[in-house]
């Protein structure tokens, strides 16, 4: 018997050490992305993603791993955010001993607290049911901010100052280098968490429920339990983000528990990918650093994000992790470089489709809203007149003629992707 | 008091006719493809900027009747080369994909129209006072929206009963491999509804418009109380979507009129706030009432999880 599992029990230790090494190599990555980016921008930037990296793992231990879609995710994170703000001013006040870095578990404590209060009610059903009453739910919190002032601060506010709480060997979390290295740790403990969890056989119930809930019940298991726990624990991640979120912005206000929030996360976590673990983590560094970028490049910015879903919807609904992950085979049986060339050739016609549409956009920006401030202004360093004629005409053959290339393309990138697959597959890769 | 009960009851009237008048397309829309449209509201928002835009170029009258054609036309579309195409990845992509419709309809009405009220203004056919109730005056344009949401809600009535593609709808509503088998094109029944739904939304746009405000944020402040509506009223009935939106519109107006507080009803007996409610001591049921609907909703979860008059769990 021992003899017929020695390969298995190999092949699994190789395994293990495989993911070992991944995660240390993401501990060194965290560790070392302030040396290679030291500005203040580029810290604040990792930060943010850090912690929308714990956000959207959470959320898509809903959506992804036990397949309930929730519109009011933010609920949790921004009740921990202000729980925490609430815990830090308290400590600051009563000068108890009690360091910045455990701020995130108040946090984790409130989400968790909340998960088990609304889970309750919410996960009684699965399906659409589940996603209406979660944005009823977030809609209940969100109106409730602007009423409960004394807990919610109204319109400005709550804040406080970590550079006040308790000392940790000289570290006072003041310069936001130190706030980063919280974060980054925070983030690499939750993400090892959240990891393991999605191994246990609770994460894999949780696979079960997702994919057949009649048949989950058929062996024993109460599919409303496994959404609560899920709902609970997801909560509690998201909880630790808002603390983390409290502790960087040293400020909590209604709009972390509203709409906009649970959207955004759930943009990341689509975008990323629903399918496997890293998508979400692409997802919210990706949408964050576009967030940052766009929003200085253009003033319509949300309207790509909006279109880009909808595209992600449509043509990707695996997400960006799911096309990576399509492309594993090809690059283990090493025939990946056969369909760069198609690639590239498939690159031209969106490039041209993308500029062209947002020609149209930002000339139509310009007649309209800007109307009072002039019709020209500067389209990919050329200077644009949006009232005359010609940047439309060239806009409409932009987007025509990229839509026409791309059908002729199409083809030709479906073959060399299915050609490239077959080697794949004969090499036994597939 | 009595003068405050009857206009109230008026408003919330004409408050639940006009919810009803989207909530139908909206459950009628999810009954039959099992897709909870999350751009409904939005419909409603461009049928108020079409309307706006229409009475702006042609008159009142003309975009009264065009307005709702061109918002259904677009839902139409949107059903027939959107939602077709992400059916085969299922339900959650398609909720996923109206969601993203709402953004990109919301951004596309911010960069055509602004982010500031526009001004849609009631035309002045009917801009005078229909009747006076004790010392109210009661515009007539109020009367005009109340009576458009009934007979639209008669002719669906009417429409759904008495007629044959009404019963072929209602038979898709439950059985739709069944009615497809008896050799209707349910996929082109599918965009009918949708476009029909979503162009009842459009006119209740069209009227509302001039008498609330026409924002560009309207679509996200109704969306979420149109769910309510029909998770209340249970999933997929539309009786049921038709007591929840009055029942809702009349809590909602009623609580925006009152002025009670636990300051004015407990303040005789106690003396001061008690620390642990501090905050909802002076808090009017007017500031109050943009909970309700969501605490109905919570309410009615606990209580009856298949709705008000809901049969089936989803």
């Amino acid at each position: 018997m021992a003899a017929v599992d020695a390969p298995r029990i190999r092949q699994e230790r190789r395994r293990t050490a495989w993911r070992l090494g991944l995660w240390i190599a993401a501990a060194v990555l965290f560790a070392g992305l302030p040396t290679v980016f030291p500005s203040g921008t580029a810290l604040t930037t990792m930060s943010l993603m850090g912690i929308m990296i714990v956000f959207a793992l959470s959320y898509n231990m809903l959506l992804g791993q036990t397949g309930m879609l929730s519109f009011g995710h933010a609920v949790y994170y921004g009740l921990g955010g202000f729980l925490a703000v609430h815990a830090m001013n308290l400590a600051i006040g009563d000068r108890l001993p009690v360091p910045v870095i455990v701020v995130p578990l108040v946090g984790a404590a409130a989400g968790l607290l909340f998960g088990i209060v609304f889970g309750s009610v919410s996960t009684r059903r699965g399906g659409t049911a589940f996603a209406m009453i979660s944005l009823g739910i977030g809609e209940l919190v969100a109106s409730s901010a602007l009423i409960l002032r004394s807990f919610f601060g109204g319109e400005e506010g709550v804040t406080t100052n970590r550079a006040r709480l308790l000392r940790l060997f000289d570290w006072n979390f003041g310069p936001q280098l130190q706030v980063y290295y919280l974060i980054a740790a925070w983030c690499l403990v939750c993400m090892v968490a959240m990891y393991a969890l999605s191994r246990t056989p609770f994460g894999r119930m949780c696979n079960a429920v997702r994919d057949n809930p009649e048949r989950a019940e058929f062996i024993g298991y109460s599919a409303q339990a496994v959404r609560f726990i899920a709902f609970c624990l997801a909560g509690g991640f998201a909880g630790v983000a808002g603390g983390l979120a409290a502790i960087n912005f040293e400020i909590m206000n209604s709009v972390n528990v509203g709409a906009a929030q649970s959207g955004s996360v759930l943009l990341m976590t689509y975008i990323g990918g629903t399918g496997s673990f890293i998508g979400p983590v692409l997802g919210a560094v990706l949408i964050t650093f576009l967030q940052l970028m766009l929003s200085d490049a253009t003033e319509v910015w949300q309207l790509y994000f909006g279109l880009l879903f909808i595209t992600m919807v449509v043509f990707a609904p695996s997400g960006i992790a799911g096309i990576l992950m399509m492309h594993a085979p090809l690059w283990r049986a090493r025939v990946l470089h056969r369909v760069v060339p198609a690639y590239l050739l498939a690159a031209l016609p969106c490039l041209l489709g993308l500029a062209g549409v947002s020609l149209v956009i930002e000339m139509t920006y310009r007649l309209t809203v800007k109307a009072n401030e002039g019709s020209a202004f500067r389209f990919l360093y050329q200077p644009v007149d949006a009232k005359s004629a010609v940047p439309w005409i060239i806009a409409a053959l932009l987007v025509i003629g990229g839509f026409w290339l791309f059908r002729r393309v199409r083809p030709i990138v479906a073959d060399a992707f299915g050609e490239a697959m077959l080697v794949a597959r004969r090499k036994g890769w597939a | 008091m009595l003068e405050l009960v009857s206009v109230s009851t008026l408003n919330g009237l004409l408050y639940g006719m006009l919810l009803f008048l989207m909530a139908s397309g909206l459950t009628l829309i999810f009954s039959m493809m099992g897709v909870l449209n999350f751009a409904h509201a939005s419909f409603y928002m461009l049928g108020a900027f079409f309307g706006f835009q229409l009475s702006h170029w042609l008159g009142f009258w003309p975009a009264f009747v065009l307005a709702p054609l061109a918002a259904g036309g677009i839902g139409a579309l949107v059903e027939r080369y959107g939602l077709r195409a992400v059916h085969r990845h299922g339900h959650v992509a398609e909720l996923l994909f109206t969601f993203g419709l709402t953004f990109v309809i919301q951004e596309l009405v911010q960069m055509v129209w602004g982010k500031l009220p526009v001004d849609y203004r009631v035309p002045p056919s009917l801009d005078f006072t229909a009747f006076t109730v004790f010392s109210t005056n009661y515009p007539a344009y109020k009367m005009f929206e109340l009576a458009t949401a009934i007979a639209i809600f008669l002719v669906l009535l009417a429409v759904l009963t008495r007629t044959r593609i009404g019963l072929i709808i209602q038979a898709a509503l439950t059985h739709p491999n069944m009615v497809a088998m008896l050799g209707h094109n349910v996929p082109r029944i599918f965009m009918l509804v949708f476009g029909v739904g979503t162009g009842l939304a459009a006119v209740a746009g069209v009227i509302a418009g001039p008498a609330l405000v026409t924002q560009s944020d309207m679509a996200a402040l109704l969306g979420p109380i149109l769910f309510v509506v029909i998770v209340v009223g249970g999933l997929g009935s539309l009786a049921g979507a038709f007591v929840a939106s009055l029942l809702i519109g009349l809590v909602q107006t009623f609580a925006v009129a009152s002025n009670a507080s636990l300051a004015g009803v407990l303040g005789p007996i106690m003396p001061g706030a008690p620390a642990a409610i501090r905050d909802l001591w002076d808090v009017t049921v007017a500031q109050v009432a943009p909970v309700v609907p969501y605490l109905l909703l919570v309410m009615i979860l606990i209580l009856r999880p298949a709705g008000l008059l809901g049969t089936r769990d989803t």
